[in-house]
């Protein structure tokens, strides 16, 4: 908990279609702010300094880690989280995912799904070292990464439709 | 995991961001934050105050002039990296950028935090060098003011940046018939470069009439090196230079002699290049 005299920043933004308005510490990230305050626990807090990938969110169009954009930058700013992330790329993943056991915990799908979905919008039919090296900065401590990059390949395959799966 | 106190500013002109700058000593520059706030998480820094750069308009632009190609300060990387401009102009950046990070990193980092922060192992200081850019910086108090990127990197995490001026942009001379390469050893995809190296070069029948070359994460900073720039041309073994020239970094991860090491692996590779193109 910060202490009670902690300097604010007003916030107003769009956080998955909504407007917002509101207040963070100025020192308050946007991950944490968005979890605490506006109650949108799927972005995860692993390592806290930009190593993890567990913190991903949508930054006025564009896959951001959480934890190293402040709060009070997203004033202005249109957010998107793992909550309301429902685009074909992301629908098509979530199903990959659970078909292919690309997670055990869990922790890090919500990063890994915002990942995977940036990667399939700007290349469909991805090679599995450039599905690996799109997710290189997002960790797994569970699958071994294996099952992740199955699904998503599976995921591009089934976007892509029935003439892709033969 | 929480950062010190500090306040926060977003200026909306560069000429605001310049006065806070010169009026409060303690000010840090915030373009991307993917260095200076993990940095500002473990409380290595400390600003007493954070001027935000990010609603400042048109310092992230990307264009060309007959002579040079002009990238803004704030460009992410994601944005360079994608750029028509940069692919026919600078490739060099294009292929240093693959090397730099993560997706995500690079959807927010920027050309002129990278080149601020002048962390030894990152790859733009050492392309800036080995494409001789110049690199335009301004203040309240002196205005405009150019420096080239030779000039520029003094050491670890040190620049000719002056606390109260902001780099506005670099200015890459537009160099038909060079060609570039540039390749890095780091223990994971998107790790800093234990080592790596940027070359410029320019061919002319059938042989190197010129070369440029920089390395990242051997030296405290990037800097060009004469005379094994003339060995490689000339075709002798540069790399039996390297011990006598390069001061390499020392760690627990990668020693001094693993550094000089990669350093000269690097230098043959290029140099093989080089001489196989031309």
């Amino acid at each position: 908990m910060l202490p009670p005299d902690e300097p604010l920043a007003e916030i107003a933004c769009r956080v998955n279609g909504r407007a917002v308005r509101g207040r963070a510490a100025l020192r308050q990230t946007l991950v944490e702010w968005l979890r605490a305050d506006l109650g949108l626990t799927g972005s995860h807090v692993g390592c806290a300094h930009g190593v993890c990938g567990a913190c991903h969110v949508r930054l006025d169009g564009a896959v951001v880690r959480g934890c190293l954009v402040l709060a009070a930058q997203a004033d202005g700013a249109t957010v998107e989280t793992i909550e309301a992330a429902g685009g074909p790329e992301e629908a098509a993943l979530r199903d990959a995912f659970v078909a292919h056991a690309g997670l055990q915990c869990g922790f890090c799908t919500p990063g890994m799904i915002l990942q995977a979905a940036e990667l399939l919008q700007r290349n469909p039919a991805p090679s599995r070292e450039a599905i690996r090296d799109a997710l290189s900065g997002n960790y797994c401590r569970c699958t071994g990464y294996h099952a992740i990059v199955d699904a998503v390949e599976a995921a591009a395959r089934a976007l892509r439709g029935p003439a892709a799966t033969a | 995991m929480t950062p010190a106190r500090f306040a926060y500013a977003r200026p909306a002109t560069l000429d605001a961001a310049l006065d806070m700058l010169a009026r409060e000593e303690e000010a840090t520059p915030l373009a991307g934050g993917q260095s200076l706030v993990p940095m500002m998480a473990m409380r290595v820094a400390r600003p007493a105050l954070l001027v935000d750069l990010n609603a400042l308009p048109g310092l992230d632009a990307i264009e060309a002039t007959p002579g040079v190609l002009r990238i803004g300060a704030l460009a992410r990387h994601a944005a360079v990296l994608d750029h028509e401009l940069v692919a026919a102009e600078a490739p060099l950046l294009a292929l240093a950028l693959r090397e730099v990070a993560h997706p995500a990193i690079r959807n927010r980092g920027t050309l002129g935090g990278s080149l601020c922060l002048a962390d030894p192992a990152a790859e733009l200081p050492a392309c800036m060098v080995a494409l001789d850019a110049t690199l335009v910086l301004a203040s309240a108090a002196r205005g405009e003011r150019r420096v080239a990127a030779r000039d520029f990197f003094a050491g670890l995490y040190a620049t000719a940046r002056r606390a109260d001026e902001l780099l506005l942009r670099a200015e890459i001379p537009r160099a038909p018939g060079w060609s570039p390469w540039f390749e890095e050893v780091a223990r994971r995809r998107g790790d800093y470069a234990i080592a790596g190296l940027a070359v410029m070069a320019r061919r002319e029948a059938g042989r190197i009439a010129a070369l440029r070359l920089a390395f990242c994460g051997v030296e405290a900073a990037p800097r060009r090196l004469p005379e094994v720039e003339a060995a490689v041309i000339e075709g002798r073994d540069a790399a039996a230079l390297l011990p006598g020239l390069l001061a390499p970094l020392g760690s627990a991860e990668a020693p001094a002699a693993y550094r000089l090491h990669l350093a000269q692996l690097l230098l043959r590779r290029a140099t093989e290049h080089a001489h196989a193109a031309a």
